[in-house]
């Protein structure tokens, strides 16, 4: 019999920022997307204020000054070292681990001997938050699909007090009861929209669906899916319902830009970037898009195009993909266009073991392999981007990097940034 | 049938570290320090023994100055640790980070400054106090 854990942060942004600002504590905070344009993470007090997530910032200024929320942007060297702290002490609980996103983490706790995993996700609950004043909560269950229903119950229910063991079937029936379809794991939209149809509006009336309907109506993902609301674990650590269906990497420009040659530095390194992303995830791509836009408030002058283009072959490689992706910009540039925002989707994405060598390839693939793996190490080590392509431009400062105007400290990655003490 | 004792995750990595020895070796007379191996003093594994843990701040003011604080030092800070009776910890207090020597007397609990300049807090029901960390080590410029 499986069991896993899976361990949430609780609001991991605005928690990261009341760590070393506990004067934040209970107060409505808010944390920025890039860029500073929309929330993208609220603590308990401004959820309550009724602002979304995804709210473009402008549209609540009023809501901001009325109540004072304190609004942050992203302090991604913050976040991911307190992220990594996390996943160092979660390690000392289970023998494997999966990080499955900055602030989740799946533990295997089958060779775990506990006479009480309530207990015991107390006890992983307390450690985090003492070692590092992160909140978390913590699912139990015989799968990760029901260790991430059961998570996620734990952090909503104040009852739980933070951790809910499903392994029992006491509580089982009805936590899937009280979980929206759309909630699901694995369950995206097209598959939600479709179950709801049947009458499928939670996840138990899925796990007490016929398993041939579901064979016949979602594959044999959907099949898995239904036997893991079952208690048969069908993901192990590191495997998921969904391979990412596409990476998307864009940005929105500090200011807007004119000219080819900036927007292609742009375009370059949003390339590189979406290359590591895919390697990281052991993906490749079938084909890019590229797309460029002008500000869309100006309706008069609004300018927005996009060009798909076909790699040669299924690649994560950074130099194929830089180039594929300026030949699809050289189509669509607009001379005279103030643009706002550019990026790329890399669509089709497989594993990397699924590619097949073409016939008539004239790239040595090989070889490319081992510079990219050589890139990727480099940059590990040294920090991003200390090795680069030349067309990612070479000056100094970039003009059309993200604007961070509200960022907290560097507090544990900068020694100038320390959090100060009286 | 034997219980299982315990089981062992295999090394994984492919790489395998072999201790380089800090004498040639020759012929002739060995030295008598072959045998001895040196690596060299790590002050990260001196100084950190919970990394995931520990946290630096900077000292503002001097009201730990007879603990050998100075304005501007830097604090090593372990929150795995216990705030036992006499510890230099880290607490918040109203929502502001401090660092003080914890007292925990029978009737209550104090934040001792170690400066004639400052009086002792005691810590009561309306006040806002949390242990933050526990500090380990002053790292003074001179």
């Amino acid at each position: 019999m499986t069991v896993f854990a899976l361990v949430d942060c609780n609001n991991f942004y605005v928690s990261c920022e009341r760590v070393f600002n506990p004067g934040l504590e209970n107060k409505p905070v808010i944390v920025l997307s890039n860029n500073d344009g929309c929330a993208v993470a609220r603590s308990n007090e401004v959820k309550a204020l009724g602002v979304t997530l995804g709210a473009p910032v402008f549209k609540e200024q009023a809501l901001i000054k009325k109540h004072g929320i304190q609004v942050f942007s992203s302090n991604y060297a913050l976040y991911g070292d307190m992220s990594n702290r996390v996943m160092r002490v979660l390690s000392d609980f289970a023998p494997n681990l999966e990080v499955y996103s900055i602030d989740e983490s799946f533990l295997d706790l089958t060779d775990v001997r506990k006479n009480d995993l309530t207990d015991f996700g107390v006890e992983i609950k307390t450690k985090v938050k003492k070692h590092t004043g992160l909140p978390v909560s913590v699912g139990i269950a015989k799968t990760k699909t029901l260790a991430k229903i059961a998570a996620g119950i734990a952090k909503k229910s104040k009852k739980t007090g933070g951790v809910l063991d499903l392994c029992n079937p006491t509580h089982l029936d009805r936590a899937l009861e009280i979980t929206n379809i759309d909630s699901v794991w694995g369950v995206g939209r097209r598959f939600a929209k479709f179950l709801k149809v049947y009458g499928i509006k939670n996840a138990l009336l899925l796990r007490d669906c016929d398993t041939e309907f579901i064979r016949k109506k979602m594959g044999i993902n959907g099949v898995r899916l239904v036997e893991e609301l079952r208690g048969n674990s069908c993901y192990p650590l590191d495997s998921s319902p969904m391979q990412k269906k596409n990476i998307t990497v864009s940005r929105t420009f500090g200011r807007v830009i004119r000219n080819l040659e900036e927007l292609a530095e742009a375009i370059t390194a949003y390339a590189t970037r979406g290359a590591e992303k895919l390697r990281r995830n052991g993906l490749v791509a079938d084909s890019i898009s590229v797309f460029i836009m002008t500000n869309r408030f100006d309706k008069e002058n609004f300018y927005y195009n996009t060009e798909i283009i076909r790699l040669p072959a299924s690649s994560n490689n950074s130099s194929e993909i830089i180039a594929a992706a300026i030949q699809g910009l050289r189509k669509i540039y607009k001379p005279d266009c103030l643009y706002k925002k550019a990026g790329l989707f890399f669509r089709e994405l497989k594993p990397e073991s699924m590619v097949q060598q073409i016939l008539f390839d004239t790239v040595d693939r090989e070889k490319n392999q081992r510079l990219m793996a050589s890139l990727d190490t480099v940059n590990d080590i040294m920090g991003r981007d200390t090795l680069k392509y030349a067309s990612a431009g070479l000056s100094g400062k970039k003009q059309w990097k993200t604007a961070f105007s509200h960022r907290s400290p560097a507090y544990t990655t900068k020694w100038d940034q320390l959090p100060k003490v009286t | 049938m034997a219980d299982i004792k315990a089981i062992y995750k295999p090394e994984e990595s492919d790489k395998c570290e072999r201790p380089l020895f800090m004498i040639p070796v020759s012929a002739g007379f060995p030295s008598p320090a072959d045998d001895y191996v040196e690596g060299s003093l790590d002050l990260n594994k001196h100084l950190i023994k919970h990394p995931a843990a520990t946290f630096f701040v900077r000292v503002a003011g001097d009201s730990m100055l007879n603990a050998g604080i100075h304005p501007d030092d830097i604090l090593i800070v372990d929150r795995s640790l216990d705030a036992v009776d006499k510890k230099v910890i880290i607490a918040i207090v109203n929502g502001e980070l401090t660092v003080k020597r914890i007292r925990i007397k029978k009737d209550g609990i104090y934040l001792v400054a170690e400066n004639e300049n400052y009086n002792p807090i005691k810590i009561n029901k309306e006040m806002e106090f949390e242990v933050w960390g526990v500090v380990t080590s002053v790292i003074h410029a001179l």
